[in-house]
């Protein structure tokens, strides 16, 4: 039994002067616990591919169900992680992560209860009552992950959610994010267009093809973590998967450079 | 420099070359507005001004709010009511000083209106913009943590829009501040409005620029009020400096 399960998923972008197929007959199934990387060049239809799991777009053809439920809006089940810091600038850190738990009626103490555990967990404690303008970029997505921490998400979409971080930062998040997922058991859909980062984390990596966005590659991933990325193993996938990646830049490039 | 200003001014007057009803000198002034304070009838001119533009404001404000967060959020509600907004905006308050007498009689209520009026439209306006450019990112953020229509305006659509309200609050209170100068010209027998015109028929003219410097100050302090409410409410805000 597939925990999310997308059938002949096909998504077609109407603009007034062109049409885009940015997603076209996608067939992917997670199960419960995987950590799944979407790969593939910039515009190859990975963040549509997850906004269409995550509710906010309509496919035009297919179906998404998520645990036997067919996707018809966006839910707390299914909890997102966007690339642009998306969390609120009005509300104080903890304010941030209390959010979702104060819609869904919880009681003040369990509130200061949760949100003081995960303040703990993401090494936010001395910024609770600081507003986002003062954070960097790697602690502005710590209160994003934490926001879904609160409402305990069984699913996580996270889109280039560490594409504008610095190599560090990025890594210290990674490793964070795989301690999370190890002891949460929550299954990770991960948006990304490094290679290098599909390997360090990911149980499974689904490489997707430009225009139409299709499913080009679906790789296990079999190695331990935590992964080194100077191993023989690790590179060899490196160098595999980069192939792959590159047939599919060279189309994105050779577009680019087609005159409109 | 408005030191060197005044005593300008003042040896102007002192030295006979204008008549104290064309340009009183800053001394006569000030001796003018202190008697008007001590005999008590400043703090009623100023306190019935400012209780008009309190309700004028507060009424006009308080309707537009909610009026343009729903057009603001909803593109029916805005196909609705915008084509008699546009047609009513233009219209300048004082324009409708005498159907407002004919409706409301002479006293507070006509001022009250026009000042409502006056308050309206800016903090109409800036508050359907502020709602129309809340980033859709903070909206599908919401959504996804379970929000529903009245949390989504309460806690995310108002405070991202607050910025553009506030400008439009702003606007709103400079406005109402005009219309009620202009309205108690007309329609009630005290505030600073009043006052000025009443000196006027004397040609009390020192008695009219202490009028004209009191409103000044007011507009002044309540300037400062909104300051500091805007750097309170916009802590969280990332200003042009950083
Ligand atoms: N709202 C939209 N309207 C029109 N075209 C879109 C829209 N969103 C995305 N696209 C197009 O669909 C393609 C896939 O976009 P996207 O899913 O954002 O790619 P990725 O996340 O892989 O970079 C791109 O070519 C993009 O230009
Ligand atoms: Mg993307």
């Amino acid at each position: 039994m597939d925990y999310i399960s997308i059938s002949n998923l096909s998504k077609t972008f109407e603009g007034s002067d062109c049409t885009v197929p940015a997603l076209q007959d996608i067939n992917l199934s997670l199960s419960k616990g995987e950590f799944v990387c979407l790969l593939g060049p910039s515009g190859c239809g990975k963040s549509t591919l997850l906004n269409a799991i995550a509710g906010f777009i309509q496919p035009s053809r297919g179906e998404i169900v998520v645990n036997g439920q067919p996707v018809r809006e966006p839910g707390p089940d299914r909890g997102v992680v966007f690339q642009e810091y998306a969390i609120f600038p009005w509300m104080t850190v903890a304010r941030n992560i209390a959010f979702g738990l104060e819609i869904k009626g919880a009681s003040t103490a369990e509130i200061r209860e949760r949100v003081d555990v995960l303040l703990e967990t993401l090494g936010l404690s001395e910024f609770r009552d600081r507003f986002p303008k003062d954070l960097s970029g790697g602690m502005r997505q710590r209160v994003a992950i934490a926001r879904l921490l609160a409402i305990d998400s069984p699913i996580m979409l996270m889109d280039e959610p560490f594409g504008a971080l610095d190599a560090l930062t990025r890594r210290t998040l990674q490793d964070e994010l795989l301690r999370i997922w190890r002891e949460s058991g929550k299954t990770i859909l991960f948006v990304t267009h490094s290679i290098e980062e599909s390997l360090y984390l990911s149980t499974r990596i689904v490489v997707m093809t430009y225009r139409p966005g299709t499913i080009k590659r679906n790789q296990i991933v079999t190695m331990l973590h935590p992964r080194d990325p100077a191993g023989a193993e690790f590179n060899e996938l490196k160098r595999e998967l980069g192939h792959l990646v590159m047939e599919e830049q060279e189309r994105h490039t050779h577009d680019e450079m087609k005159p409109v | 420099m408005p030191l060197l200003l005044l005593m300008v001014w003042e040896a102007v007057c002192r030295g006979g070359l204008v008549s104290p009803i064309m340009l009183p000198s800053p001394s006569a002034i000030t001796i003018k507005w202190v008697e008007w304070l001590r005999s008590g009838e400043l703090l009623v001119d100023v306190l019935g001004s400012l209780g008009r533009v309190t309700g004028g404001f507060l009424l006009g404000a308080g309707l537009a709010l909610p009026l343009g967060l729903f057009m603001g959020a909803s593109p029916r509600t805005y196909e609705y009511f915008n084509p008699i907004i546009q047609v009513l905006r233009p219209i300048p308050p004082i324009a409708w000083i005498p159907m407002s007498i004919l409706w409301f009689g002479l006293g507070n209520p006509p001022a009250i209106f026009l000042i409502s009026l006056g308050a309206f439209f800016p903090v109409l306006m800036n508050t359907i913009s502020g709602v129309q450019n809340v980033d859709s990112i903070y909206l599908r953020a919401a959504r996804n943590l379970g929000a529903g229509r009245s949390a989504m305006f309460r806690r995310v659509i108002l405070p991202a829009a607050t910025p553009y309200i506030l400008t439009g609050i702003r606007i709103g209170i400079g406005t109402a501040f005009i219309v009620v100068i202009v309205s108690e010209m007309i329609a009630v027998n005290n505030g600073l409005g009043y006052r000025i015109l009443e000196a006027r028929e004397f040609m009390w003219s020192d008695k009219i620029i202490a009028g004209m410097v009191t409103i000044g100050l007011l507009g002044l302090a309540i300037d400062q009020v909104m300051n500091a409410l805007n750097t309170y409410l916009l802590r969280w805000h990332r200003g042009l400096d950083s």
